[in-house]
Formats: structure tokens, sequence, C-alpha cells
């Protein structure tokens, strides 16, 4: 068959390369631009090289803050990814009780980060805070603006109390797609309540569970608003996550050629481990006996 | 091996029932022989699947109790009546190889190792998939998903009974009748009570000693194959079972005689006045297209299905069917039909009535 040529047809590509262009390509290449440039102000600009990746690669302050972020997003991970999926088990499968309580955890979802990082920043204050005077009155030794360990704990619970929610939902959606034949033939198979989880839920829920992993990890690996709010990065730069470091770097010293490096670097190792959990979830999945 | 017993069981989705209307299943009493194969016939919603997950256990019936070998097992769980059931949609166990799957139900229930090993390789075989043994069950078809399913339900030998919810829907046609006819031959060999669910009367009558007949929620007959087809009970069965269905003819009756639409005809028994909605069912069988004597009508069209032809025609303005020899021919003068009185039964709204022999 021969086939039609019609190059007027690239026109119609033209809005999206464009939209696309504007979006996200041209911010990138700014960023690339800063990179490999050095300037003194005055808009001049000189040739810098691979000099502020080497930069920051030598900087020990970079390799800190990643370390804390991938502390930070594990911690994430591992509690809200079985919390969410746990929450979801126990969730009802019908009736009033279902829109109740899919509207009780859609609310935090629905508040604006720094909205988020006020309640927590107020709700963990020892004078007025609800959360720190009570620990206080209990004889706990809590203040998230001295104590690292209390700073990263109240981070972790707002992370939790903000997005666990998502996980839940999404994995109760992974777990109303089960025809209930499957719970049936369980039941006739005499199947353990761990096994009808082990082998009929969570393979039918892989699929949701592993778009919750990606957002929950890109998520949480930018963090910015929340953490800045409570703890400012603080005390020290305990809780300085990448984002807050970059922002710091880029706006407060004004710094863009190491920043931009900083945030290519940045870019790419988000890239890299959201290609990994990709790769490995979905292999798991179609691995043949 | 068990025999079941239904005493006064019915159902109903509804909380509180209210009348008779509500209930997808009404009140029955039936005794499932231990060791027989049984059909559960009927159109869709009928109330089938219903009875099964009534008798797996997997749903509490509103009414009644549930006796297995006369031990009353309403309340117990599914695991506790020790039942296999199959269903309509293939279920695996997506992440395990087909061997792991058909070994689940027996490592479930504690069986030793060697045991689970031999008795999976004999299923295998049984359904055709020993070369797929260390497969995952995941990527296989529809069709092989099934037959897992099936194997299933057959690898525990101790079960009470093995009931099946229309299991081979899925299934490619040749295929189907290949695994009926080892269903079959399962059940010759361990005698297990074995009840069917389908709504295709093929597979309920070459599959089943016994077939139950199934409409709105009530069961109209039990009985062999044969039964059904000379003596169906209710006019559904009648509709149901045959290909084309009986043919069912408003008529009045007094004694041994019928009147159809001021047209006579002699019946074999005699009968009593009757009240009600008074109809004849005559199957197709023993409809005879005559140039002389009997009702007359008009002949639509002729289908020649092969072994047989079926011929409609249109008698006072309802469509009757004919059978007739492949090797007989039909000529324009026959205008007529002739039933055969032995095989004309008498229905009374909708139930067939028996009247005294001549």
């Amino acid at each position: 068959m021969e086939k039609t040529v019609n190059q007027k047809a690239w026109f119609l590509v033209l809005p999206v390369l464009v939209l696309v262009a504007f979006s996200a390509v041209i911010p990138l290449m700014t960023v690339v631009n800063y990179s490999v440039q050095d300037t003194f102000g005055n808009n001049q600009f000189f040739w810098a090289g691979l000099e502020w990746f080497k930069e920051m690669l030598r900087d020990d302050r970079m390799w800190d803050a990643l370390g804390r972020q991938l502390l930070f997003s594990a911690i994430i991970l591992l509690i809200q990814i079985p919390l969410g999926v746990f929450i979801a088990l126990n969730m009802p499968k019908k009736g009033f009780w279902v829109s109740f309580c899919l509207v009780v955890m859609s609310l935090p979802l629905l508040i604006p980060w720094n909205v988020v990082g006020t309640i927590w920043q107020i709700f963990g204050r020892v004078d007025i805070g609800l959360l720190g005077y009570t620990l206080a009155a209990l004889g706990i030794d809590y203040n998230y603006t001295s104590d690292p360990f209390a700073a990263w704990v109240t981070i972790i619970v707002m992370d939790v109390w903000h997005w666990t929610s998502l996980v839940a939902l999404l994995a109760y959606a992974g777990l109303k797609s089960i025809p209930d034949a499957y719970y049936q033939a369980a039941k006739i198979d005499q199947a353990s309540r761990w096994n009808v989880f082990r082998y009929i839920e969570l393979p039918k829920m892989m699929g949701v569970l592993m778009i919750a992993v990606l957002l929950r990890f890109m998520d949480s690996f930018m963090i910015y608003t929340e953490p800045f709010v409570v703890t400012g990065g603080g005390p020290g730069s305990t809780t300085t996550m990448l984002s807050i470091d970059l922002v710091k770097m880029a706006l407060g010293q004004f710094d863009l050629g190491p920043a931009a490096a900083f945030s290519i670097m940045y870019f790419l190792v988000i890239l890299l481990i959201s290609w990994v959990f990709y790769t490995v979830m979905t292999n798991l999945d179609k691995r043949e006996g | 091996m068990a025999k079941i017993t239904l005493d006064n069981l019915a159902h109903s989705y509804f909380p509180n029932p209210q009348s008779e209307e509500d209930f997808a299943l009404k009140e029955l009493n039936h005794v499932w022989a231990d060791g027989e194969a049984y059909a559960l016939l009927g159109a869709s919603g009928c109330g089938k699947s219903t009875l099964l997950n009534i008798i797996s256990g997997l749903l509490h019936p509103s009414q009644g109790r549930i006796l297995f070998d006369d031990v009353d097992v309403t309340d117990a769980s599914t695991a506790d009546r020790n039942i296999a059931q199959v269903f309509q949609f293939p279920v695996v166990y997506d992440t395990m190889t087909v061997r792991d799957n058909l070994a689940f139900p027996l490592k479930n229930r504690g069986a030793t190792p060697q045991y689970i090993a031999e008795r999976v390789q004999q299923i295998g075989k049984m359904i055709g998939m020993e070369a797929e043994l260390n497969k995952r069950a995941r990527g296989l078809t529809a069709d092989a998903k099934q037959k897992i399913s099936l194997g299933r339900g057959m690898v525990r030998e101790d079960v009470n009974a093995l009931l099946f919810d229309e299991p081979l829907t899925v299934i490619d046609p040749h295929m189907k009748w290949e695994l009926r006819t080892q269903l079959k031959s399962l059940h010759n060999q361990f005698g297990h009570t074995m009840i069917y669910v389908t709504h295709d009367q093929t597979e309920a009558l070459t599959f089943a000693d016994k077939v139950v007949v199934m409409f709105d929620g009530r069961v109209v007959q039990i009985g062999t194959p044969q039964e059904l087809f000379e003596r169906p009970e209710h006019t559904f069965v009648g509709y149901f079972i045959g290909s084309p269905g009986m043919n069912v003819i408003p008529a009045s009756v007094d004694g041994m005689t019928a009147n159809v639409h001021g047209a006579t005809l002699r019946l074999s028994q005699s009968f009593d006045a009757l009240s009600g909605k008074v109809e004849l069912g005559v199957r197709p069988e023993f409809v005879r297209l005559t140039d002389g004597e009997g009702l007359p009508v008009k002949v639509r069209r002729v289908e020649d299905v092969g072994r047989h032809k079926i011929v409609r025609a249109d008698l006072f303005g309802s469509e009757i069917n004919i059978v007739t020899g492949e090797d007989e021919s039909i000529s324009p003068d026959m205008t007529r039909v002739a039933f055969d009185p032995a095989h004309v039964n008498v229905y009374v709204d909708d139930w067939r009535t028996e009247g005294t022999a001549a």
C-alpha cells in the first residue's frame, strides 16, 4: 500500500511543541544555561563548563541534604504505604460509612501545603499548641525548635497526616475493583486472611500501589513548604531538605551557577529513582514463573 | 460426599421481605441424593446462583435449614462445609504458578507434600495442563484460567459436594465438550454429589442424571431429561427445554375433547371441568403436517437444520412449530396439523394437570 505523504501534518503537532517548549524545555534550558556559566552581575556571563557541577559534587552541604532527603523519603514511604494499605483494608465496603470515610480521608489532601505547615507549627508549640503542651504536661521533653529528633518526628508525623489518605484512597480503589468471586473462591479454598491479602488483594493492588509509591516518592523528595514553615530547616540544618537548601542557595545567596547545577542533579536523581521504582515494580508484576 | 437436604429454604436480598415478590428464592424443600449429578437449569436471574451460594455457605438464607447428611449446617462456614465450587468467570491466583494454584486448597487444609504433588499432577493431566504446571497463571488465556479454576474445584477428593456455577461460559465449544465429558467421568469415578448450574439445556441434559428446572425463584420440575421432554410440569419447562420449545395453545377442555378456536381435537385422557387459563402443550416433535385431518394452519417457512426440518406455521394467528423428518416432503396441500394425543399435555395456569385415563 502506498502511504500518503503530507508534510503539512507537522503543523498539527506544533501547538503541543509550543506548549511543551514554554512550560518545560525553555525553563529547563535557562537552568542549564546558568549551570555552565558564571556571572558577576551586569548581565555579563563567562563560560564555566562543568565547574559548578564539580564544585557541587565536592560540597558536603549538598551530600548532607541529599542524605537527609533520602532518609526522609524512605521513612515516609515505609510508613505511608503500609499504613495506607492497612487503612484501605479496614474501610467499609458499602453503605453510608463509605462516603463518610472518603470525605474525612480527603480532607487533609485539600488543605494547602503552607496551611498544613502552619497548623502543625502551632499544634506542636510547647506554649500554646495542643500537641506540644500536652506532651510537655506529660513530662515528655518535646521541642521541635531545639531538638533535631523532635523536629524530624514532627515533620514526619505531619507528612503522614497529610498524605497517607492519598495512598489509602488509591489502595481502596484497587481493592474495590476485585470481583466478589475472588473472595468467594478463597473461602471455598479455605485461604487464611493473610493468604487472601498475599495472593488476591496485594497482586490486584500492585498497579495502584505503584502509582502511590511514585507519587509519594516524588512529592516527598521535593518537599519544601511544610518543613520550611514548621522548622525553617532547623534546628541548625537538621531538617534542611534538598529543596530548602536549593532555595537558600539560589535566592538567599544568589549563587545562580551552583544552584542551577544543583537543580539539574536534583532533577536527575528524582528521574533515576522513579525509573528504578517503576522498573522494579513492573517487573515484579510481569515476572513469569 | 453427602446427601444435601434443603428444608423450607428461602432467600431474599431485602432485609425485610414483604411479599413473595421480594424473594429471589421461593420456599423450597428438596433432597439432593448422595452421589448424584444434578443440573440446575433456568434462565438468567431465576435464582440458580442464589441457591448454589446458599448451599456452599457464601450466602446465609433468610429462612429454612440446610442439612448435610442430616447434620444442620445452616450456620456453618464455607470452610466447615467442605464444598468445592467453581464460578462462572475464572478465578486464579495470578502470582502463583499453575501448580501452586492447584495445590492451594490442599495446602490450606494441611495435606502432606507428597500427596499434594501426586494429586496436582493427576489433576494437571485431567485438565490437560501438565505441560504448563510451572507457568505463572497470570499470562494464560481465559480458557486456561477457567481450566485451572475447574482443577482447583476437583483437586480435593473428600469434598461433600462439587458445585459448578456456569463454569464453561468462557470456554471454547470443542473444549467445552471435552471438559464436560471429564466432569462426567470424574463423577462416575468418585461419585461426588455434583450440582451444575447452567442456562444451556444441552449442557444440562448431557451432564446430569437429574435436571432441576428453576423459574422465577421457584423449582418447577425435577426429573430425568426424558421426563422433562415428555411431561413438562410447567409451560416454562416446555418452552425452555427443546429446540424449538413446546407449542402452547390456548384451548378449552371438556371431557376428552379440546376446543381450539372452534376446532375440536381428541385427547388421550378425560378431564373434569377446568377453571383458569387452560392451554394445550405439545412438542413440535409430536405435531404432524397433514393434508387431511386436524387444525388449519398456514405454513410460513421451513428451516432445514440438518437432522430434521422445522416448519414454522401460523395457527389461528399464533405461531406453531412442527418438526418433520429430514426426508419427509412438504407439499403445498398440507394445510392442517394433527397432534399425537398421547403427547398432548393440558396446562391450567401454567401447571400441568393430569386427567383420568379413558
